[in-house]
């Protein structure tokens, strides 16, 4: 098993290495420059803020220095926020996007397992169309519709919640944000869960638990729903680490001050420091969870041994 | 002129009236405040930055009117309000200003603002250390040697700034600039803390050390949610200011800033807070609150002036001609903008355009007009000019197209292919003249003509248009040395638009804000230079 996570861990570095050279390099030919401005700056003051930003030099050099500045930990100078360091402004949003992610990932899986493990026992029944129909609209409706349709209902008819802000993560900033967050994880959850239990539920060993005359509780708990979950684990790695920074909508709507509207802006600006930061840290999010999800599998399926 | 006497006369009416003309919140006899004095309001998006010298843009300069302040502040209407300075004096060409500075001025640190913080802001701003974007206004005000030091030929000490005495500023121009106390309304010129600077280096804006010297310190900023302000107690006005916590927050789309509004997470909005579609309903549920009036800024279609068949006058005005500004601000845009058709707008101080003859004709008329200039330059239905019309992704802007284009069509025929780029892509294609006609917009610095006519100057960075005529050049240089430069923008105005159409003018923006009716001292003027300090809450 320390085998296995070393040997995912070194993995881990060239692919990382690859995804900063293809960002850096695909970033700087997109046209504009994070100094493109409407009213255009003057020569000998664009010049002046190249240079604190290295940007006199060439391309090449660029990479290099960005590679070193990487190592000692230091994801530069924003562009955009000129007052903030990309390390402060992760250190800021960040935490804030990985609360709204994990309580919609345990909304999500929490109500999505349970939806489809009820569907699939029920199977074709009212029960069985009712969840999915549930599921397929959660899947069509998208955040930004689910965002504003909450706002007017939970703040502007109802003065319930706030309509947005963040305050520290305090719970009633946290509602409406984690429902339009897990609405379509739920229902991806709750397809994947169902569709996986019904295989399941038709195999020999349940066949066989049955012929032996063990309580319908006992075969599901015990037999038929950790092996249904194997589709649901894989799923989960990368998705959580899109609900973690793929909040943009969220933010926006609900002004939380979260990272995917760094991402997003980050690229409108050429804020070049911003998206290298953001995309490095997606991407060691996704071999992180990843790794994970392979791990998690050692302990659901014994068939698996590293 | 005029000009010289109406602003000495300014200037000792300012001196001497100093005690009621500053900027402080008047309560009418009779209205009871509330017991909570706290506002929260649109901040626009969240600025680059807060260092007074580097911003750039109305989400900075908003939260900076509130944390610093300069010379002079911008009152109801535009008027000039004593800040920092009590009065000031003018040689007689307008080059040497002398600022007396009041001396219960303090730092939110209980230091007292002094002379040298002005010379020390001044510099910072010009020196090539601090990389300002907006050091060009240093320049553009015509500071002896800003443009040297920019460029690296003098050092920030032989800038034309000195402190005669602690209470004594005093600036030099090298050529008469009759409007330069105007120019420190701008943030650029706002007085800086030597000492927070050099000890936090460029987290010296951070929450805990950014020293300022308004009527609010920075108490919280967190990126994207929200900024927090509360009490300087070492204002010098502080007793006449009621609001004790201000709360900013970073909502760039109006829709999602009015849906905040509705649900009563904010006060006031931001300039751009009434949603178009939304603004009929407004005036009729809640007119109170609605807050329409005219902004310093300009909505105007570049032509590429170098480049066919757009180098061709007649091409341009018959473009403009048919353009039906009325249309556009009726039932396009919809919320107070004017149409344009110079490209100063009208309500700009010390300089009333006279409008040009195709302003008084009808619609029918420019229609007209404009295919008979079409047809000699060639084109008609079997000959019809094709081109692009270029614009930033936005859809307000691609509403504006769509109707100008069918405007084209319409009358005279033309093919314009509608294209939308991604901001940074749009101003790098704008920038670089590969374009035939390009959406623009223009917001004042400061409330004179020149900061809109500056821009057709052939060495302006900003003249997308690419208009290049050494006779505006010349009446440009004269007005910038005239006692009153009046009839120079005049003449100006006359070359680039009437003549020439180097752009086309279609409206004058509006600034369009909610206020809720229990916020009282709201005072708009035409540069939206909007304190806090002013305001109050009233019990509801």
């Amino acid at each position: 098993m320390l085998r296995f996570i070393i040997k995912r861990l070194l993995e881990a570095i060239p692919t990382l290495l690859a995804l900063v050279t293809l960002s850096f390099f695909l970033m700087h030919f997109a046209p504009g420059s994070p100094f493109t401005s409407e009213r255009g700056v003057p020569p000998a003051v664009l010049a002046n803020l190249q240079a604190k930003y290295h940007m006199n030099e060439s391309l090449m050099s660029q990479y290099f220095h960005y590679l070193w500045d990487l190592l000692h930990g230091n994801l530069g100078y924003s562009f955009r926020f000129t007052d903030f360091t990309i390390n402060q402004l992760v250190a800021q949003s960040f935490p804030v996007s990985a609360e709204i992610g994990f309580w919609s990932f345990v909304v999500a899986v929490s109500i999505g397992v349970l939806c489809g493990v009820f569907a699939a026992l029920r199977q074709n029944s009212l029960l069985d169309y009712g969840v999915m129909a549930f599921a397929n609209i959660g899947m069509v409706l998208p955040n930004f519709v689910i965002a504003p349709l909450c706002i007017l209902f939970f703040s502007i008819h109802y003065h319930w919640l706030p309509a947005g802000g963040w305050n520290g993560g305090a719970w009633p900033y946290l509602i409406m944000p984690v429902i339009a967050m897990s609405t379509s994880y739920i229902a991806q959850i709750a397809r994947i869960t169902r569709g996986s239990m019904i295989e399941t539920m038709h195999s020999n060993f349940i066949r066989t638990a049955r012929a032996k005359g063990l309580p319908k509780s006992h075969i599901i708990i015990r037999h038929a729903l950790r092996p249904a979950m194997l589709p649901v684990v894989s799923y989960l790695g990368p998705a959580f680490v899109g609900i973690i920074t793929g909040s943009v909508v969220v933010d926006q709507f609900f002004g939380t001050g979260g990272i995917g509207q760094h991402f997003v802006n980050g690229a409108i600006n050429r804020d070049y420091s911003m998206v290298m930061g953001i995309t490095i840290l997606i991407g060691t999010l996704t071999i992180l969870f990843n790794a994970i999800v392979d791990i998690v599998y050692v302990f659901i399926d014994p068939k698996i041994r590293y | 002129m005029k000009m010289t006497k109406t602003l000495l006369a300014s200037a000792v009416i300012a001196a001497s009236f100093t005690a009621m003309q500053v900027h402080a919140a008047d309560v009418p006899a009779g209205v009871k405040l509330a017991d909570k004095q706290e506002l929260v309001k649109g901040g626009e998006g969240e600025p680059a930055t807060l260092d007074p010298q580097k911003i750039q843009g109305t989400p900075g300069s908003l939260r900076a009117k509130d944390l610093f302040e300069g010379l002079y502040s911008e009152g109801e209407g535009g008027k000039l309000v004593p800040g920092v300075a009590t009065g000031y004096t003018v040689n007689d060409d307008n080059t040497v200003y002398t600022f007396n500075l009041r001396h219960d001025a303090k730092w939110s640190d209980g230091t007292p603002v002094t002379a040298n913080d002005f010379v020390y802001g001044f510099q910072r701003l010009v020196d090539p250390k601090t990389a300002s974007v907006y050091s060009w206004y240093a320049a553009l005000a015509g500071i002896i040697n800003a443009q040297n030091i920019i460029d690296g030929k003098a050092k920030p000490a032989d800038m034309g700034v000195k402190a005669l005495d602690k209470y004594t500023f005093q600036v030099t121009l090298d050529h008469p600039v009759p409007y330069f106390v105007k120019m420190t309304v701008n943030s650029a010129m706002y007085p800086a803390p030597k000492k927070a600077i050099e000890k936090f280096g460029d987290n010296w804006t951070k929450p805990g050390n950014l020293v300022s010297n308004g009527a609010y310190k920075l108490d919280t900023w967190i990126v994207n949610e929200k900024m927090v302000f509360v009490r300087n107690h070492d204002y010098w006005n502080d007793k006449k200011t009621i609001i004790n916590k201000v709360t900013v927050l970073p909502i760039k789309d109006s829709t999602v800033e009015f849906s905040r509004y509705q649900a009563g997470d904010l006060d006031v909005t931001s300039f751009s807070g009434i949603p178009t579609n939304r603004y009929k309903e407004l005036l009729k549920t809640t007119p109170d609150e609605v807050k329409v009036t005219p902004q310093l800024a300009a909505y105007y279609y570049d032509f590429n002036n170098q480049k066919p068949p757009f180098d061709d006058v007649r091409v341009r005005k018959a473009l403009s001609y048919a353009i039906d500004r009325t249309i556009i601000t009726k039932y396009v845009t919809g919320v107070g903008e004017i149409p344009a058709y110079t490209f100063t707008p009208p309500s700009v101080d010390g300089f009333k355009a006279k409008q040009p003859e195709y302003a008084k004709w009808t619609q029918a008329e420019r229609n007209a007009k404009a295919k008979e200039l079409l047809k000699e330059a060639g084109y008609d239905k079997n000959n019809p000019l094709d081109f692009t019309l270029l614009y930033n992704t936005n859809d307000g802007h691609k509403k504006i197209a769509i109707a100008v284009a069918s405007m084209w069509k319409k009358t005279l025929g033309v093919n314009a292919t509608l294209e939308n780029q991604e901001w940074k892509t749009f101003i790098d294609t704008r920038n670089l003249g590969n374009f035939g006609v390009a959406r623009d917009g223009w917001v004042g610095d400061y409330n004179e003509a020149s900061t809109f006519l500056d821009l057709f100057k052939s060495t302006n960075t900003s003249n997308n248009a690419h208009y290049n005529n050494p006779e505006y050049d010349g009446y440009m240089a004269q007005a910038a040395k005239a006692k009153d430069p009046a009839p120079f923008y005049q003449k100006a105005e006359d070359l680039v638009i009437d003549k020439d159409m180097a752009v086309a003018p279609i409206y004058q923006y509006s600034i369009k804000r909610l206020v809720k009716t229990y916020v009282g001292g709201y005072q708009p003027n035409l540069e939206d230079n909007i304190y806090t300090r002013d305001m109050y809450i009233i019990a509801h």
